[in-house]
């Protein structure tokens, strides 16, 4: 791989211990991937956050890390609500693990904002075109999709590495070669809201690691549902880019797909059949993090009401601070509004058995991450199971 | 003999070889606090990897391993140097956060070298050194 002279410096440790072994980083990647060079990314967000996820040894590591990121990084959702943690039945001794992870990012001069939807409270994170070194699968495919920036799927060492160096290894999602579709995928079906994570929940199982693009019918989804779309394939697959004709930014270049793949109504239905919300024992929305126009949905369905189950919202703490009267309206009606991590990443989903969500990601990672049966439903059904209207 | 190689994780090293065909994950296989593998189903159960020259084709599993692998360093359990046929971003991570040389694209007749044999790893130079190979 090619190394630029301030590179090789680096390389041969002429600023450090620390940055030279994150060029290492860079450099290892680069070779097994066959990166000719580096490239400056404009932001990086960190995964090894959750304490579950990292354990002591990821904390050790970053613990002993020292030097200062160079461009803005924030990070991935934490285990827990860091303020209220207790109320979502966390231990002491987690909590205690999980905050002395957030304090070694903050040395490093990372942002201590932990959210799966860095692009919902930055716009200075990324714009179409950009590099980047982002980690979450979902923020990953909503970077390379919707907004038409540039990023891998980076593991926690290779974002931090990313962050302190302020570049990363030019391959996959980087080039334009890797960027054409492999899938064309025809909806005959006017969708809405959790439709598009049942979508997403089929699409990814077919189509793994492949490119899909989506030609729909009907109307235009909003950014809530490709950040919903793009969120399921990438848990029920490893889709880290795809298209939606006359939505998102187009393809580089012709490109012909090596399948056609056909879905409605019906395939779309078989998903909600298959995962009903009956039997849940709790309700959790948020997964990708609430919107602010998500929160408002939730608080005009829920206001002056009272929930019968444990329901959570999970979003992003400035999304919640920029909207403290919805959150209100919320939290009136029982429900809790928690910041900082999702029914995903945190171990106080565990003691739930059967989940009720309105999201594919969830759907896909529910079973197999906290070990909860795992149900489907648009954001109506899931308030009114939360609220006791239906079983 | 000298083998020619690529440096993944810089610095030198030389202990006993512990070789294995398989693939090794260091989240599961490997107990961070003893140093042994623990995986009754791999090739090395109940083998001690501290101090060797662990030689295997490459990692697998979670991406935590490159953790465990700098959990192990720190205890003083690591591998002395580590030789892979093709490393894969799990262990060249670990190895390198870790300060453990790593080199790999090393023929496969290194898998033919004895557990116990003599192996320097030579990674700045882009050389293994075996004192015979055998099999």
């Amino acid at each position: 791989m090619y190394l630029s002279r301030e590179e090789e410096g680096i390389y041969q440790g002429e600023r450090g211990e620390t940055l030279r072994r994150m060029m290492e980083i860079l450099v290892a990647l680069g070779d097994i991937y066959g990166a000719e060079r580096l490239v400056p990314v404009r932001s990086v967000q960190i995964a090894g956050v959750s304490y579950k996820n990292i354990g002591e040894a990821g904390l050790e590591w970053i613990s002993d890390l020292q030097g200062q990121v160079v461009v803005p990084s924030i990070l991935n959702p934490a285990g827990m609500d860091l303020c209220r943690w207790k109320e979502m039945g966390i231990q002491e001794e987690f909590a205690q693990k999980q905050q002395q992870t957030i304090e070694a990012y903050r040395r490093l001069g990372v942002t201590i904002d932990c959210t799966c939807t860095p692009y919902q409270i930055y716009q200075g994170l990324a714009g179409r075109g950009d590099h980047l070194a982002w980690s979450e699968s979902s923020a990953v495919s909503y970077a390379n999709s919707v907004i038409g920036a540039r990023t891998n799927r980076e593991g926690g060492p290779s974002a931090l590495a990313a962050a302190l160096v302020g570049k990363t290894a030019l391959y996959g999602y980087h080039l334009d070669e890797n960027r054409r579709p492999s899938h064309l995928v025809e909806v005959e079906a006017d969708l809405r809201g959790s439709d598009y994570g049942a979508l997403g929940f089929l699409v990814g199982r077919t189509v793994k690691d492949g490119v899909p693009f989506f030609r729909l019918k009907g109307r235009r989804p909003s950014p809530d549902e490709l950040k919903a779309l793009g969120a399921a394939m990438a848990a029920s697959g490893s889709v880290a880019l795809y298209y939606v004709e006359n939505v998102t930014p187009e393809p580089p270049g012709p490109w012909q797909p090596e399948e056609t793949i056909r879905l409605g109504r019906k395939e779309i239905d078989e998903v909600y059949a298959k995962y009903p919300g009956s039997g849940a024992d709790a309700v959790a929305l948020g997964c990708p993090h609430c919107s602010g126009q998500e929160l408002e949905w939730i608080a005009g369905l829920l206001q002056g009401q009272k929930v019968q189950k444990e329901l959570w919202v999970c979003t992003a703490r400035k999304i919640a601070e920029e909207h403290p009267q919805l959150v209100a309206t919320i939290e009136e009606s029982g429900a809790r509004v928690f910041c900082d991590t999702c029914m995903v990443v945190s171990p106080a989903t565990e003691r739930f058995s059967r989940m009720m969500t309105s999201s594919g990601k969830a759907l896909a990672y529910l079973p197999g991450l906290a070990g909860v049966q795992a149900g489907l439903g648009s954001l109506e059904e899931c308030i009114d199971v939360a609220l006791g209207r239906r079983q | 003999m000298e083998i020619k190689c690529h440096r993944v994780a810089c610095g030198s090293a030389r202990g006993p070889a512990l070789v294995t065909r398989e693939a090794i994950s260091f989240l599961g296989n490997v107990d961070a606090n003893t140093g042994m593998v623990v995986d009754p189903a791999h090739e090395l159960f109940g083998q001690c990897i501290a101090g060797k020259v662990l030689i295997f084709p490459g990692g697998k599993g979670s991406t935590v391993g490159s953790y465990v692998i700098y959990q192990l360093k720190k205890r003083g359990l690591a591998p002395a140097a580590m030789i892979n046929i093709r490393s894969e971003p799990i262990v060249a991570v670990g190895a390198i956060i870790s300060g453990i040389p790593l080199v790999d694209r090393v023929t496969e007749e290194i898998l033919r070298v004895l557990s116990g044999t003599v192996v320097e790893v030579d990674a700045d130079r882009r050389l293994v050194r075996v004192s015979e190979l055998t099999g």
